[in-house]
């Protein structure tokens, strides 16, 4: 491995006008594979949901998966594409031991989808058309372990462990026209775009398109090319960038490589590279001198997909709101900035936000405390924010305690904690950590009068009209209550015990 | 009395269980009795399953004691050509690749069968992968021809017509690619049907050329083709090119042969060069005896079928190098040279090269060329245009005639080895076969006397349209019906004795 000295990204974009594709692979949700009836649950024994049609056993035929057919037409009209009114599967031919054909069922010339668009906000809210060339269907390879290698890689190995689990689950590819003009803010451009079409894939309710599971993978492909210049340069292909945050770093890294080879003289070899988290390099992968032949034909064991133009319309009235124009309007609902919406996105928090509103929080509320304790305590256990075990129902339940002054902030982040230690639903944590505020005027009279009692220097401070002392006196009420009175009520008895008013 | 059985047709074997003069028992021992007697001699079997058999007649016996209702072959013994999957059961496709596999599920085929109690007997030989035209090509040797045993019984399906000719069984399933269920019934004078492509279901059938493959009945007569065509038809959610439509009525036809009225055609295409003086002669007095039924006779010009053999030879070889790329030692059958220190793609490698007879690896060969980009459109594509042509010819024929019938092959059946280093020469065994696999309609084989220079059977071939298998056995039985009056007794009698 050479190590490459890169040009610094400024000087890259001077020279050069960076163009790319991106190609994303999604795994759909279904039930079912592709092209048989297992199960597509993650995390079962290795080919424990196998069969002879996913195994490739002799003889077995496949049968498409009429709900990928759905959820295919459903992302295609999401990105504003044509639907194919006939289109057949086609045989990728290569050979690979996770594939158990030794040919995956793809589409090649007739994709389900063809020529579309997806625009894309940036962060300072700028809107960028990313051109879609195809969506089309196939089929998920089985998964290699490389076992007594350095790295997990097959270099090195002394056996590899299969698993056809994954082998069938159906695959919508989606791929991009060449992104040209974004400039420097290609980078950018590739992760909104990723993140923008995540949004809609899960908006529409096909996949959970988590990228730390594989369910969503990209590659990106890019070029450079002289400024001014039209032709598109030689470019490289970096396979499997899992996360948002790789992508933009990816494209950034390969921006300044391919400059870097370019302004010194040299040119850029047409090949697949890997991304490296740690560092946010990439490395060669496998040249390709010349295409690779995958001898691709049409698909014989199976019967054209023909999608009617009725059931077409039926599915596009059936489309959610677009991700994109729903977060406007959302951040208009909520009244926050372009920069906090951001932040709720990145956080994960969005719909989790609507829910709990829907659930009766006020918006201020549901977003104080996803954004806030809870967003803490996902960071501190390494988890997303939907796999807290705490619903938005749940969190509505203590906005609503809080405002019925049943329980005063403190209390409620109590109530946060122990729900989300298993406790409980809110009212069982507050029952079993008995955290009503103390609403006994009784009772909360002899504590203020205690406190006056023995706090006589600043009573008399108070008297003599520093109201503002008052707060010590609350807070020593609070401390002999354990944190279960009602400031503000606490303050109100001891003006009045005094006889002072507020201002 | 064993011999008595073997004769019986399906139909009377069927029939005689039901009345209660035979057992499901003694019919399958006497056909197990055959099978040791001569099945040396003849090799029809890869694999005999002698106790399946017996449980599966037992039960059947069990039934009708119990007074259940019994299907119309119920009892009935049956060769099933060795590509159909079958739980528990050796299934080889005639590979060494897959030498002691045992598949871990029934194909539809199989299941339909022994839900209609027919007695499953064995695994019958066949060319490798159904590659071939005389079963020589099989990796467990060839099989004989019983009207003589140092010819070839046809192929792929070679094994299926061996075992009907020597009476070793009255039924056998085949598979029809390019020829390989009507060639081999042509030369051992028997009845051989290829259905409607989708008409039966290939799930759980060893793909060789998915487009084409048809699994479809072997029989002794007509009639017990039909019944046998009606028990593994119909639509299958497992084969999505299986048809949803009713089946044909088969049988109904069967019992009905009549050509009064029918237009029967003749295409120009089918004879000529290449085609044996007995055959033709044979032929010949097959259509002099369809006019003097009734029959109005027609002459057809079908260019597009000159090009049949090369488009053939372009698609099949193209959906088998890829149907067979699953075959890498990963998963199932032979694995060679996995010493801990090869690669797995060495491996693959070494089992393919052990594992895949010469005609199957030239036509992974040729099909991984005709794929290729660069000529893909020169070779797998023309050849689909021809395909198209093809069908054309064959609507354009149907608006003409109700029938088409030609010889079924240009030869009666050659000796074992005369062919095997000329593939050439082999494939032109299935020239007037092949343009029904590329149309996908139906087409029958049924004996039409024997040739005068070599005394071996002459087939007939019957096509029909698409959907229209019903009209086959019309005709069939009309066909037969007369043939038999005028022999005084069914061709195959006339076969020597093993």
């Amino acid at each position: 491995m050479t190590v490459t000295e890169l040009v610094s990204y400024e000087d890259a974009l001077a020279s050069y006008d960076p163009v790319m594709g991106l190609e994303v692979h999604v795994e759909l949700g279904t039930k079912t594979k592709m092209f048989c009836g297992c199960s597509t649950e993650l995390g079962a024994e290795p080919n424990s949901q196998t069969c002879p049609t996913c195994l490739g056993m002799p003889g077995s035929l496949p049968v498409v998966n009429a709900v990928a057919v759905e959820s295919a037409v459903k992302i295609g009209l999401a990105l504003h594409c044509e639907i194919a009114e006939w289109c057949r599967f086609a045989r990728k031919n290569y050979f690979y031991p996770d594939m158990p054909k030794n040919f995956q069922t793809s589409q090649y010339d007739e994709p389900i989808a063809f020529n579309g668009y997806l625009d894309v906000q940036l962060e300072d809210g700028e809107v960028f058309r990313v051109e879609i060339e195809r969506a089309h269907m196939e089929e998920d390879t089985g998964k290699s372990t490389h076992v007594g290698g350095a790295t997990g890689r097959i270099h090195g190995a002394s056996h590899s462990l299969l698993d056809y689990n994954r082998a069938g689950i159906p695959l919508i590819e989606i791929v991009t026209k060449p992104i040209e003009g974004a400039g420097a803010r290609a980078p950018e451009v590739a992760k909104a775009y990723v993140a923008e079409l995540r949004e809609l894939i899960r908006a529409l309710g096909v996949s959970e398109a988590r990228m730390e599971m594989g369910q969503m993978r990209c590659d990106v492909n890019l070029s450079l090319r002289p400024d001014g210049t039209e032709k598109f340069g030689t470019r490289s292909e970096t396979k499997n960038v899992n996360s948002l945050r790789s992508v933009e770093r990816a494209a950034r890294y390969e921006i300044q490589r391919h400059a870097a080879v370019l302004s010194s003289g040299g040119t850029i070899v047409q090949e697949t590279r890997h991304f490296h988290e740690e560092d946010g390099s990439t490395t060669s992968g496998r040249v390709k001198e010349e295409a690779e032949d995958y001898r691709y034909f049409p698909e014989p064991d199976l019967v054209p997909v023909a999608p009617t133009r009725e059931w077409v319309e039926e599915l596009r009235a059936t489309l959610p709101e677009l991700p994109r124009l729903r977060r406007n309007r959302l951040r208009e609902e909520w009244g926050v900035s372009e920069h906090d919406m951001q932040s709720i996105l990145n956080a994960g928090a969005v719909d989790l936000i609507v829910a709990t509103i829907e659930a009766g929080a006020p918006a201020d509320q549901a977003r104080k405390w996803w954004m806030g304790e809870l967003a803490r305590s996902a960071n501190e256990s390494g988890k997303a924010l939907d796999e807290l075990p705490i619903t938005p129902a749940q969190v509505a339940r203590v906005t609503a305690l809080v405002k019925e002054g049943s329980l005063n902030d403190k209390l409620a982040r109590q109530v946060i904690e122990g729900v989300l230690a298993g406790e409980g639903d809110p009212d069982a944590v507050v029952d079993k950590r008995g955290l009503k505020v103390v609403s006994d005027e009784g009772a909360l009279g002899a504590a203020v009068d205690e406190a006056i009692a023995a706090n006589a220097a600043i009573a008399d401070k108070i008297r003599g009209g520093k109201v503002a002392a008052a707060g010590a006196l609350v807070g020593a009420v609070m401390k002999t209550t354990r944190g279960q009175a009602d400031a503000a009520r606490v303050k109100e008895l001891i003006l009045q015990k005094l006889g002072v008013t507020e201002g | 009395m064993s011999d008595s059985i073997i004769k019986l047709t399906a139909a009377e074997i069927a029939a005689k269980i039901a009345a209660g003069e035979l057992t499901a028992v003694e019919v399958t021992q006497a056909h197990l009795a055959r099978i040791e007697a001569v099945d040396e001699k003849v090799h029809a079997f890869l694999h005999v399953d002698r106790e399946g058999a017996l449980a599966q007649a037992r039960a059947v016996d069990e039934k009708r004691a119990k007074g259940e209702k019994l299907g119309p072959l119920a009892g009935v013994p049956l060769a099933l050509k060795d590509i159909f999957t079958t739980e528990g059961i050796p299934t080889t496709v005639g590979s060494k690749i897959l030498e002691g596999w045992i598949p871990p599920y029934d194909a539809t085929v199989t299941q339909r069968l022994k839900a209609a109690d027919v007695v499953i007997l064995g695994k019958t030989n066949m060319d490798e992968f159904a590659m071939g035209s005389s079963t020589e090509n099989s990796a467990y040797g060839p099989t004989g021809n019983p009207w003589d045993l140092t010819r070839i019984p046809g192929g792929s399906g070679g094994g299926s017509s061996a075992a009907l000719a020597s009476y070793e069984a009255p039924l056998a399933i085949g598979t029809d690619t390019g020829g390989s269920i009507r060639q081999p019934a042509a030369v051992t004078a028997t009845v051989g049907v290829k259905p409607t492509y989708g008409g039966v279901s290939r799930y759980g059938m060893v793909a060789f050329s998915s487009s084409l493959d048809q699994g479809g009945p072997c029989a002794r007569t007509v009639l017990d083709a039909a019944l046998l065509h009606e028990v593994i038809a119909g639509h299958d959610p497992l084969d999505s090119t299986s048809i949803d439509a009713p089946v044909p009525p088969v049988v109904e036809a069967a019992r009905n042969g009549s050509v009064a009225g029918m237009r029967v055609g003749i295409v120009k295409q089918f004879r000529g060069e290449g085609y044996q003086a007995g055959v033709v002669q044979r032929f010949d007095e097959s259509v002099a005896l369809l006019k003097e039924l009734g029959a109005e006779i027609v002459e057809l010009d079908c260019p597009s079928f000159d090009l049949a053999l090369s488009a053939y030879y372009l698609i099949a070889p193209s959906e088998c190098s890829s149907n067979l790329a699953r075959f890498d030692a990963m998963r199932y059958g032979l694995r060679v040279g996995d010493d801990g220190t090869k690669s797995a793609e060495d491996v693959t490698a070494l089992t393919r090269e052990a594992g895949f007879g010469d005609e199957v690896k030239r036509r992974i060969m040729l099909g991984t060329y005709a794929l290729s980009s660069g000529y893909y459109d020169a070779y797998y594509g023309s050849a689909q245009k021809v395909r198209t042509l093809i069908t054309r010819d064959f609507e354009k024929a149907f608006e003409q005639v109700d029938v088409i019938v030609s010889p079924t092959t240009p030869t009666t059946a050659f000796p074992i080895g005369e062919r095997a280093d000329d593939p050439m020469a082999m494939y032109l065994a299935d020239l007037c076969t092949i343009p029904t696999n590329l149309a996908g309609n139906a087409a029958m084989s049924l004996p039409c006397g024997l040739a005068p220079e070599d005394g071996l059977p002459v087939g007939l071939q019957i096509i029909a349209p698409a959907m229209k298998d019903d009209r086959l056995y019309k005709v069939g039985a009309a066909v037969e019906a007369a043939f038999v009056e005028r022999w005084g007794h069914p061709l195959l009698e006339e076969a020597p004795s093993l």
